[in-house]
C-alpha cells in the first residue's frame, strides 16, 4: 500500500491528489534534490546512498546519455564528449568566455534570442540548456522513485530550482527552459542565497542582515541578504568565479610534488595524486594529520605526511582570498560586521576548519553551520517548493524574492529611464508614460535595459521593440505607456500602449545573450563609484535633447514663417541657432544650457508674430459668432 | 480499543515533531474520499478537540476523533521503507478492501 506522510493540520490531501513539490540545487560542480516529507526537508538519494549527483554529462557512442558518478569517471578519458560545469555556459555567448581553457567544441548559432553558445559533441550540437535539462531529468527520476509516483501514476506538481543571486534574465531564462526541457513545472526560480537563508529558517526569525558565505567546489559567492517582513532582499553580492574547494587540493597537491621531489608526472599521475591531496584535505577537516602515500607510475613512491597548521599555513592565501570580495560586498551594501546578524555557511569548502575559522573572526561571530553545507540550498528550495505547492497554512508567509538590477528603457540622448528600481519584490508591473520627440514621428523604439548606470552604454541591452502606427501628432501630444512585468522567476514582458489609438506592442524578454558573470558583478560595482559621473552624463544628455529639440522647432519655424522677420531679426537668430548647434556637438554641459537659453530669449518676439500670423490667418474671412470662443 | 505505533513509527514521529518545534501529537483519522470509500489521514496536531480520544504509544501521543475510531480501531501504524520511497503505513485490522494504491479502503 501507499506510504504516507505527515502533514499539518487540516492539509490532509485526498487519495492521488498529494501536491509534491521538489527543491532542486542546480549546481556547477554537483546537483541535488530536495523535498519535505513529514514537515523535513530531506535530501533525496540515488539507490547507491548518493545525495549528489555530479553535474557532469556524458554523450556515449550508442547514443544514450549518462549523468554522474559514471559520466565524471568518463571525464579524462572522453573529454570532449563529457560535459562538466554547463552551468558556466548557461545563457552565454562566445565572447563571454575563455574558451582556450576548455577541451570541447564551441560553436554559436545565432536565434531569434540572440547569440548563444553550443558545444559540439558526438551526439550533435548541444546547448547547455539541453546539458543541464539531462541533470535535471536524472533529479526527477530520483524524486519519482523516491515518491513512488511511477507505481501510483502520480505526478510531481512543481520544482523550485535555485540560480546565483548574479544571474541576469539571460541566465535565469536558460535555466527555465532547462526545467521544461526535463519536463518539470517550474513553481518559481529562487536565489541560492536565499533559499540557503530559509534552510535555516532566517525567513521565520528575527528581521536583520545576514551574510551568505558560499564556498563550492570551484567558485565562491558571498551575498548580503535583508530580511524585513518576510522578504528577502539582496543588498549586495560578490564574489570570486575561480576559487573554490578545488584551489585548496591544488595547493595541497603542490606542496605534495614539492615534498617528494618527483619527476614531471603524467596525466594518470596527476589524477592520482589530485585525488589523494582531496582525501587529506577531508580528512584534516577532523584529524590532527594527514598522511599521503600513493605508488606513481614511473614506480617512484609518494610518501608525505602533514598536519593541520602546515595545511593552514599553505592555504592561508586562498582563505584569505575570500575575505576580499567579502569586504567589498559589505562596503557596497554600506555596512559594517556589527551589522551582521547571522553569517551561513554554504557549500562542502566550508567545511574546513581554518575557513570558519577565518569567517568566524572576520564576523566576530559563530557561523551557522549545523546543515550540511553541501545539502543546504537543496534543503531551502524544498521547503519553498512545498509552500508553493500548497501544503502550508495560508498564514504562513510566502517568501518573496527581489529583482537583482534594474530595468528600464532608453529616452533620447542615451539615456536610461529606470521604470523598475532594483531590489523591488517580485512579482511587479510598473507603467510609465513616455510621449514622442519629433512632429509626426509614427514609431516609436522600445529599448529594454539592466543595470543601475545612467547612461545605455553603461547597462546590459536585453530586447529592442518598435511601437509602430502612432497618428502623427506634434511632438509630445502622444500618450505612451509602457508597463514592465516581471514574474515571480525574475523573467520580464514589456508591453507598450499607445493611449488615444490603442496601438498596442509587447515582448516577452527572451534577453540577448552576452553579460559574463565579472561584467553583471562589475555593472552593480560601478554603479556606486560613478554616481558623479552617471549624473553629469545624465545633465549633460538632458541639455543635449533639449537643445537639439529647440533646433528642430527653430528650423521648422525659420523655414515655414522667416518672411515674418526683417533680415537683422533673421540674421540674429540664424547666428544663436549656429552657435547651440556647435556647442551641441560638444560636452559642455553649462554652455549648452546657457546657449539654449540665449536663444529661446532671442526667438520670443519671432514666436509672438508667429503666434499673431497664425492667429490672423485662423480669423481671416470669418465674423465672430461663428468662432466658439 | 487502542492505535498503537511501532517503536520505529514512534522515533520517526518524534524527530518530526522535534524538527517542527511545535505540536502535541500525532491525528489519524479517515475521510470519505478516494476510489474505495475511505481514504486515511495523518496529521500533526496542535489543538486537540473536546471530543478527541487520545492514546499512548512509546511515547507519542496519539490522537483520534471518534467517528474515525470506528474504521481504525485496532490499527497498528509502522514506518516502512519501500525502495527509495520511505513513509507511514496503516495495518488496520477493519480493512475488507483496499484500492490498487492502498490509499483507499472499504470496512
Amino acid at each position: 500500500m501507499a506510504l504516507l506522510q505527515i502533514s499539518e493540520p487540516g492539509q490532509s490531501t485526498a487519495p492521488h491528489q498529494h501536491k509534491l513539490a521538489v527543491g532542486i540545487d542546480l549546481g556547477t560542480t554537483n546537483s541535488l534534490v530536495a523535498t519535505v516529507r513529514s514537515g523535513q526537508s530531506t535530501v533525496l538519494v540515488d539507490s547507491d546512498g548518493h545525495a549528489l549527483l555530479p553535474s557532469v554529462v556524458r554523450y556515449l557512442p550508442d547514443g544514450s546519455i549518462d549523468v554522474g558518478y559514471s559520466a565524471q569517471a568518463a571525464q579524462s578519458l572522453d573529454p570532449q564528449n563529457t560535459i562538466v560545469s554547463a552551468k558556466r555556459f548557461m545563457g552565454r555567448g562566445l565572447k563571454d568566455i575563455d574558451v582556450s581553457m576548455q577541451p570541447y567544441h564551441f560553436v554559436e548559432t545565432k536565434s531569434a534570442s540572440g547569440e548563444m553558445l553550443q558545444i559540439e559533441t558526438r551526439a550533435g550540437i548541444k546547448s547547455p540548456v539541453e546539458i543541464s535539462a539531462e541533470i535535471l531529468k536524472a533529479l526527477k527520476v530520483r524524486a519519482e522513485k523516491s515518491f513512488g509516483l511511477a507505481k501510483n501514476s502520480l505526478e510531481l506538481v512543481g520544482v523550485v530550482i535555485t540560480v546565483p543571486a548574479y544571474f541576469d534574465d539571460a541566465q535565469r531564462q536558460a535555466t527555465k527552459d532547462a526545467a521544461r526541457l526535463a519536463g518539470l513545472n517550474v513553481l518559481r526560480l529562487l536565489n541560492e542565497p536565499t533559499a540557503a537563508a530559509v534552510a535555516y529558517g532566517l525567513d521565520n526569525g528575527v528581521e536583520g542582515t545576514y551574510v551568505i558565505y558560499d564556498l563550492g567546489g570551484g567558485t565562491f559567492d558571498i551575498s548580503i541578504l535583508k530580511l524585513s517582513k518576510g522578504v528577502f532582499e539582496v543588498l549586495a553580492t560578490n564574489g570570486d568565479s575561480a576559487l573554490g574547494g578545488d584551489d585548496f587540493d591544488r595547493r595541497l597537491f603542490c606542496w605534495v610534488l614539492e615534498q617528494s621531489k618527483c619527476s614531471p608526472l603524467n596525466a594518470n599521475d596527476t589524477r592520482l595524486l589530485l585525488t589523494k591531496s582531496r582525501e587529506a584535505k577531508e580528512w584534516l577537516t577532523d584529524h590532527p594529520s594527514a598522511q599521503i602515500t600513493s605508488v606513481l607510475s614511473t614506480g617512484e613512491l609518494v610518501n608525505v605526511t602533514l598536519n593541520t597548521k602546515q595545511f593552514n599555513e599553505l592555504t592561508q592565501t586562498l582563505v584569505a582570498k575570500t575575505l576580499t570580495p567579502t569586504k567589498k560586498a559589505l562596503r557596497d551594501a554600506s555596512l559594517s560586521i556589527e551589522d551582521i546578524n547571522g553569517v551561513v555557511m554554504v557549500g562542502g569548502a566550508t567545511r574546513m576548519p581554518q575557513i570558519r575559522l577565518a569567517v568566524a573572526e572576520f564576523f566576530k561571530q559563530t557561523p551557522l553551520t549545523n546543515l550540511d553545507p553541501d545539502k543546504v540550498v537543496a534543503l531551502g528550495a524544498a521547503i519553498q517548493a512545498n509552500t508553493l505547492a500548497g501544503n502550508k497554512n495560508d498564514a504562513d508567509l510566502l517568501l518573496l524574492d527581489v529583482i537583482p538590477l534594474s530595468l528600464g528603457l532608453e529616452t533620447m540622448g542615451g539615456l536610461v529611464e529606470k521604470v523598475i528600481p532594483r531590489n523591488s519584490t517580485l512579482p511587479i508591473a510598473r507603467a510609465q508614460e513616455f510621449t514622442t520627440f519629433k512632429d509626426g514621428q509614427t514609431a516609436m523604439s522600445i529599448h529594454v535595459l539592466q543595470g543601475e548606470r545612467d547612461l545605455v552604454t553603461d547597462c546590459r541591452s536585453l530586447a529592442k521593440f518598435e511601437l509602430r502606427s502612432i497618428p502623427p501628432m506634434v511632438a509630445g501630444a502622444a500618450r505612451i505607456r509602457v508597463t514592465f512585468t516581471v514574474d515571480a522567476d525574475g523573467l520580464l514582458s514589456v508591453s507598450a500602449l499607445e493611449t488615444s489609438t490603442n496601438i498596442e506592442a509587447s515582448i516577452v524578454v527572451k534577453p540577448s545573450y552576452g553579460l559574463s558573470e565579472e561584467q553583471m558583478l562589475a555593472m552593480l560595482q560601478s554603479s556606486f563609484g560613478a554616481a558623479e559621473s552617471d549624473k553629469n552624463a545624465r545633465m549633460l544628455g538632458e541639455a543635449k535633447v533639449e537643445a537639439q529639440s529647440l533646433i528642430l522647432a527653430i528650423h521648422a519655424a525659420l523655414q515655414q514663417d522667416s518672411h515674418l522677420l526683417i533680415e537683422t531679426e533673421r540674421k540674429a537668430i540664424e547666428a544663436q541657432l549656429h552657435t547651440l548647434e556647435q556647442l551641441n556637438q560638444g560636452q559642455d554641459a553649462d554652455a549648452i544650457h546657457q546657449a539654449t537659453e540665449a536663444l529661446n530669449i532671442a526667438t520670443e518676439a519671432f514666436a509672438a508674430k508667429r503666434m499673431d500670423a497664425s492667429v490672423s490667418r485662423a480669423l481671416a474671412g470669418k465674423n465672430l459668432d461663428s468662432l466658439e470662443i | 480499543m487502542a492505535i498503537t505505533l511501532t517503536q520505529t513509527a514512534a522515533t520517526r514521529v518524534e524527530k518530526f515533531l522535534a524538527n517542527r518545534g511545535k505540536g502535541i501529537g500525532l491525528r489519524l483519522g479517515v475521510k470519505t474520499t478516494g476510489c474505495s470509500g475511505m481514504a486515511y489521514t495523518l496529521e500533526f496536531v496542535d489543538d486537540m478537540h473536546p471530543e478527541d480520544m487520545a492514546f499512548d504509544s512509546h511515547g507519542v501521543k496519539v490522537i483520534v476523533d471518534p467517528k474515525s475510531l470506528a474504521y481504525i480501531d485496532g490499527t497498528e501504524l509502522d514506518f516502512t521503507k519501500e525502495g527509495l520511497n520511505e513513509g507511514f503505513k496503516f495495518n488496520n485490522p477493519n480493512v475488507k478492501d483496499e484500492c490498487g494504491c492502498g490509499e483507499s479502503f472499504t470496512v
